[in-house]
């Protein structure tokens, strides 16, 4: 489902090297989780994937699909199946939420040729992902994401995810910022998203989401490539020893 | 003989004096009306139209901006039009000619032309400055109007909508309000150009708030590209009075809107907001003198101004405290959009504090859209300039939400709205 190949990539800006020849593939129904320490690059590949501005791929390509999608601006990505669940989420104010949703949806369907949603068949999809994330209806008045604490953001995210029904999930450390409890929620709303034609990359610093969303491939970024790839346990081994042993074996 | 009346006169001051000498005959008043007239074109003869030396006027230099004249009246063919908000009460001034309109219950009209002939408009004739141009062309050209007044304890159920209407040529008009004692009521000035000749308005609103009054006035620019509009409402402002003035602005070539406002009752409370919509080649100008002169008044301004293309933007606002005015709360906030590298917005705020136990500010922000913002919309599928579009309503629509009167919103946010698709 995504294949990156050889990909090198720069912040726009001033030109620094971010990712330096990263290869990775990601099949349909598997959850990949991309670890490493800071700096490693994890942020800039979820950027580079949804294709912002502040990057550029100088080398490589991104086969989403079997097709590259370098070509392709941000929305076109979303539409096409492509979700980021976002670190920091961005407060906008001045957009209830449940507007921003409905245009997301209907934004998203209008892109691929379907039909608009009725409002009910909206309020509908809405409650039961609600639900089950135990959002509160209320929360959705408020303009996106203002006001919410960590877990509420982090939760509205899942909840996007939910309702666009993407078909590769990027989620970059969806873990930072929340309690136990709302791990626990978040996680359980990701693992209702797998599927034999899903592909989840699981971007994070720590075992702790792994063992909500036990992956079935473990890769390990540094210095903008990835110097080792493994099962579940590989994600134990860098909890229990660290990144050091891995990037000597690999230097 | 000053140097200043050594310039040449310009083709628009010339254009100006020579069309009151043309309609002099026609202009309704008695013997000290026409004295005032006259005054009144004999200062802008002497002294020109004002330019960026004259403060007051500093980044509107009319001197400059106003190239020309349209001649006498309109030709096109020139109708009411359905309110801004369905069920309000219409009363209107089609080509500078006061309609004969039904009033609702508990408010008399009056026409303004005959306060004129009668004598009895000299009282309103006062410049608010030594530098109120707007005042002297008012005065010099206005023929009529309408008088509002409204008696105590009205409780208005729908909006009164005043429209200004017009077809070509100028027209000045002037509309003195009263408003009684503990009236409740939601009151729409409306400016709108027809057809497809240039224009120059100049209108004046006198606006007495009662005690304990409960007004919210809004003045929508809804003229043409090639339009001209010299706008002033002056308000007093009784004791325990709530003013809500909105101004909204999303239209004409060359706009400017005065607002003098004397809190004079005491516990009185002004919330100014106002929504400036500019694009193309316009210049608009919002400019604000606000008198506390009593105890424990409160008053807040915000603008939103989103300007795009080659507009020019204005806001100048002027908060006064006078040394007895203690406990006053003031608070002014002007934040604006730019959306494109040739537009500008010139931001003036000045206050002037006599009393010493108050709580004055003023802020003013200029931003472009948020990276962020866009960025996190576009990855969920919502294309650039869709997203961008939303991004800007979201700017106003924080304010216009503030109004407590759910069909005024809608009517407010889809004129914008469709001012929006017309320049997004």
């Amino acid at each position: 489902m995504l294949e990156i190949k050889n990909l090198h990539a720069r912040v726009a800006e001033d030109g620094t090297e971010i990712i330096r020849g990263l290869n990775l593939t990601v099949n349909k129904g598997e959850v990949a989780a991309i670890m490493g320490p800071n700096g490693s690059g994890k942020s800039t590949l979820s950027y580079v994937l949804t294709g912002r501005d502040d990057y550029v791929v100088t080398e490589g390509d991104i086969l989403y699909n079997g097709e590259s999608i370098l070509e392709m601006d941000t929305a076109e990505r979303a539409a096409a199946g492509l979700f980021l669940a976002f670190q920091y989420p961005v407060e906008i104010p001045g957009v209830a939420t449940m507007q921003f949703l409905k245009v997301a949806m209907n934004e998203q369907r209008k892109l691929r040729g379907e039909d608009e949603l009725t409002t009910p068949e909206f309020i509908r999809l809405v409650r039961e992902a609600a639900g089950d994330l135990k959002i509160d209806m209320d929360m959705l008045k408020r303009p996106l994401n203002v006001g919410f604490s960590g877990g509420e953001k982090k939760r509205a995210e899942i909840l996007q995810m939910a309702l666009l029904q993407p078909k590769l999930c990027v989620l970059d450390e969806t873990d930072s910022g929340l309690d136990i409890d709302a791990l626990k929620i978040v996680s359980d709303g990701v693992n209702a998203l797998r599927s034999p034609d899903r592909a989840i990359v699981v971007i994070t610093h720590y075992q702790r989401l792994l063992q909500h969303i036990v992956p079935d491939s473990v890769h390990v970024l540094y210095r903008g490539q990835v110097i080792r790839s493994g099962d579940k346990d590989l994600a134990l081994e860098l909890e229990n020893n660290g990144y050091a042993n891995i990037i000597k074996n690999a230097a | 003989m000053n140097m200043q009346s050594m310039r040449p006169i310009t083709a628009a001051e010339q254009a100006l004096v020579d069309n009151f000498v043309d309609r002099l005959g026609s202009l309704p008043g008695d013997g000290a009306i026409t004295a005032l007239r006259d005054g009144f074109i004999d200062d802008i003869k002497q002294n020109g139209l004002p330019t960026r030396r004259v403060e007051a006027w500093h980044y509107t230099d009319l001197r400059n901006l106003l190239k020309k004249v349209p001649d006498g009246g309109g030709q096109a063919d020139v109708s009411a039009v359905s309110p801004l908000v369905p069920g309000s009460d219409i009363v209107s001034v089609i080509d500078g000619r006061a309609l004969n309109s039904d009033a609702p219950e508990g408010v008399s009209l009056g026409y303004y032309r005959d306060a004129l002939s009668e004598g009895i408009a000299a009282q309103r004739m006062v410049l608010q400055n030594a530098d109120d141009l707007i005042g002297r062309l008012n005065g010099a050209f206005a023929n009529d109007g309408i008088s509002l007044d409204v008696e105590d304890e009205v409780a208005l159920s729908d909006p009164m909508e005043i429209q200004v209407i017009q077809g070509g040529g100028q027209s000045h008009s002037r509309f003195p309000v009263v408003i009684g004692k503990g009236v409740s009521g939601t009151f729409i000035e409306r400016h709108i150009s027809q057809g497809d000749e240039s224009t120059l308005a100049s209108t004046i609103t006198d606006l007495h708030v009662g005690d304990d009054a409960h007004v919210v006035w809004v003045i929508s620019q809804e003229r043409g590209l090639s339009d001209t509009h010299f706008g002033q409402i002056n308000i007093q402002l009784g004791a325990n009075a709530k003013l809500t003035l909105f101004v909204a602005n999303a239209g004409g070539k060359l706009v400017r809107q005065e607002m003098h406002i004397n809190a004079g009752g005491e516990n009185s409370e002004l919330v100014l907001r106002g929504v400036n919509l500019l694009g193309g080649d316009s210049h608009t100008d919002v400019t604000m003198t606000l008198d506390h002169l009593v105890p424990n008044c409160v008053s807040t301004e915000t603008f939103r101004n989103v300007v795009f293309d080659r507009a020019h933007g204005v806001f100048q606002g002027q908060i006064r405290v006078a040394q007895v005015a203690q406990k006053t709360d003031a608070k002014m906030a002007c934040n604006t959009l730019l959306l494109s590298d040739h537009c500008d917005f010139s931001s003036k705020p000045e206050l002037e504090i006599f009393a010493d136990d108050v709580q004055c500010g003023h802020g003013a922000t200029v931003t472009d859209i948020d990276e962020n913002h866009l960025f996190y919309m576009k990855a969920r599928g919502i294309r650039e300039r869709k997203a961008r579009a939303m991004l800007v309503k979201a700017f106003i629509a924080e304010i216009v939400e503030e109004l407590d009167n759910e069909a005024l919103i809608e009517a407010l946010e889809n004129r914008f709205e469709n001012w929006l698709d017309a320049h997004g």
